[in-house]
């Protein structure tokens, strides 16, 4: 495993949200983090990222602490989509695309050609080449989400950690970032770890699921490990039936409403 | 196959942003010599031309060299310094603050340089007026780390080093006003001194001064990247490679260390480091990287401009720089505020 928590203790000031939580992203697999509200999915994504130190325990990359590596080498080989993203005023495409390559270059110098083919790279894996010279604060919540992606792939890193990355789109362009992701996975064979609150995105996408719940790793393994009636009333106090998509065959949950209701005759 | 109409290459459009930015880094260069070649002029008595070149290439009698060596081009000097100190160090402290209205005002910078300058001048008279820039630098950056750890959480956000910077300010003019009230018998020094002017100053001030400005102004501008991925927040910022709140710390150091310097030699300046960005901002964009040295730049011809236009109006009596740039600088602050407040 290159990215793994080790007994972490995180909180937020006084506000501990997890006490001891393990957990291991599998390499070279797409990874989803779940759970109810406050469950501490996405301060469990911030710890892998070294966005937020932990209290105790330890976050391993590539064997060595997190925490003593310096944070511009980390950036060579983690890429964090963080939820909350301040876009700078009148920025096109192009150079938003080019920070990606921020750890990579010295404080003084001119860009290197693989700098160049990098930036290239990612906006044609994004499908944003053609956006490149219009400014990131006009383009669509979809485009723009996507543009940030091309953020992540220019860092040229074999981990990729998003946090709730489809939080504010539409379902069509929700399925154009996840098949985006997934294609990164399947042909670059990138590591990609995200906080998704759809459980049947989740069980569509993810080779594994960790399920959390107050800051606990409650269970994981795959879609159909994992999404199950007993998983969903325990953790989501949620009545479901769970069907299999017709298509993928996998797990497809249809949460139904508490109380029966009798409808006229 | 769809055919796609070919869109601009980056190399082209990269390119012809570099060259409008080139534009307007030599129309600065431009405008500043001229408007430093036409302040050599304006002395209390007006110089001709001739004369200056004269006086330059060792050709003048004793007494013109000696004006134009002893007091006009020292003080042109300082104008440089003084400008650009400003200029860059308002740039840096907007992006990093993360408010367009921000400047070394906001945190404490020139009020705190300004309490410790009057203290020596009205408690402690026998002082050499050497130490007196000493002083101020001594001032303006302490209240800036008193700020910084008022402000300081775990880490510190824009907001509250803002809103603790203005207390701050607060608290440093009420004690201003007291040491005014109190120590009646040297107020029209101090008074010139917080209006903001270069009367007087010779090369000593220069030699006090430059090197600050030498040194820290090109740091700030190499800090530039690293300022525009701090852009982006903070938690993006960390996960592009920087420490956060490092980058903070050293970016307001270095801003302050200029600030603190611009305001030992010349009093406060206002408006300027406020300004100088804006303009600069107006003309080439808001990358960092490009924009501190252009708001140097736009510092030394507001600098240079003021004092020019403040020997210049009426001599030979002085008008100080810093009303100058107030009376320009005032109501350009308020057509900000109207159409930030929109």
């Amino acid at each position: 495993m290159r990215l793994s928590a080790e007994g972490v203790e995180l909180r937020y000031d006084r506000k501990v949200v997890a006490r001891n939580l393990s957990l291991e992203i599998p390499d070279n697999q797409v990874s989803v983090l779940i759970g109810p509200n406050g469950s501490g999915k996405s301060t469990a994504l911030k710890s892998l990222a070294r966005l937020l130190r932990p209290a105790g325990g330890r976050v391993l990359l590539d064997g060595a602490s997190i925490q003593s590596l310096p944070t511009k080498e980390i950036a060579r080989r983690l890429a964090i989509l963080p939820q909350v993203l301040t876009t700078p005023e009148a920025i096109t495409v192009e150079d938003l695309v080019w920070f990606g390559r921020h750890p990579h270059r010295r404080t003084v110098g001119a860009p290197s050609p693989q700098d160049r083919e990098m930036v290239e790279w990612a906006l044609r894996s994004t499908d944003t080449a053609a956006l490149r010279d219009q400014y990131v604060d006009q383009l669509s919540g979809g485009q723009r989400q996507r543009v940030w992606i091309a953020v992540c792939l220019a860092q040229q890193t074999g981990l990729l950690l998003l946090d709730e990355p489809t939080t504010f789109l539409d379902v069509t362009y929700q399925l154009e970032l996840l098949d985006l992701l997934a294609r990164l996975n399947g042909e670059e064979g990138k590591t990609i770890a995200m906080v998704l609150h759809d459980f049947n995105m989740a069980a569509e996408y993810a080779d594994h699921i960790f399920v959390l719940a107050a800051g606990e790793l409650v269970c994981q393994g795959t879609p159909r490990e994992v999404l199950t009636k007993e998983t969903m009333r325990t953790v989501f106090s949620l009545d479901v039936e769970i069907g299999v998509n017709p298509r993928s065959g996998r797990p497809l949950v249809i949460p139904l409403r508490r109380r029966p209701v009798s409808l006229p005759a | 196959m769809t055919a796609i109409a070919p869109s601009p290459s980056p190399a082209s459009t990269a390119a012809s942003h570099r060259t409008a930015r080139g534009r307007w880094y030599l129309a600065a260069a431009g405008l500043a010599v001229v408007v430093t070649a036409y302040s050599l002029t304006v002395a209390s008595v007006p110089l001709p031309f001739g004369d200056v070149v004269d006086a330059l290439t060792g050709r003048a009698d004793d007494a013109l060299s000696r004006l134009i060596w002893d007091y006009q081009i020292p003080r042109i000097i300082l104008c440089w310094a003084v400008g650009a100190g400003l200029g860059a160090s308002g740039a840096v402290l907007q992006s990093v603050i993360r408010n367009p209205l921000a400047s070394p005002d906001v945190l404490g910078v020139t009020r705190g340089a300004g309490v410790t300058a009057l203290f020596v001048v009205l408690i402690l008279p026998a002082t050499p007026l050497s130490l007196l820039p000493v002083a101020a630098l001594a001032g303006g950056v302490t209240v800036t780390v008193v700020v910084y750890t008022l402000a300081y959480r775990g880490g510190t956000t824009p907001i509250r080093l803002a809103l603790v910077g203005v207390a701050a300010s607060a608290c440093c003019e009420a004690v201003i006003r007291f040491l005014l009230m109190r120590y009646p018998q040297n107020v029209n020094g101090s008074l010139i001194w917080l209006a903001g002017s270069f009367f007087g100053r010779t090369w000593q001030t220069v030699a006090i001064t430059v090197p600050w400005v030498v040194v820290c102004l090109p740091v700030v501008v190499f800090l530039g990247r690293r300022l525009d991925v701090m852009g982006l927040g903070d938690p993006m910022a960390v996960g592009l490679g920087e420490r956060a709140e490092g980058t903070r710390r050293l970016a307001i150091a270095v801003a302050v260390v200029l600030a603190s310097g611009a305001v030992a030699a010349a009093g406060t300046l206002s408006f300027v480091s406020l300004i100088a960005p804006h303009i600069a901002r107006r003309l080439i964009g808001g990358r960092m990287a490009a924009l501190t040295p252009m708001a140097a730049a736009v510092g030394v011809l507001l600098t240079l401009g003021a004092d020019t236009l403040g020997r210049g109006i009426s001599p030979p009596l002085e008008i100080p720089a810093g009303l100058i740039t107030a009376v320009i600088g005032a109501p350009y602050f308020l057509y900000l505020l109207m159409r930030t407040g929109r």
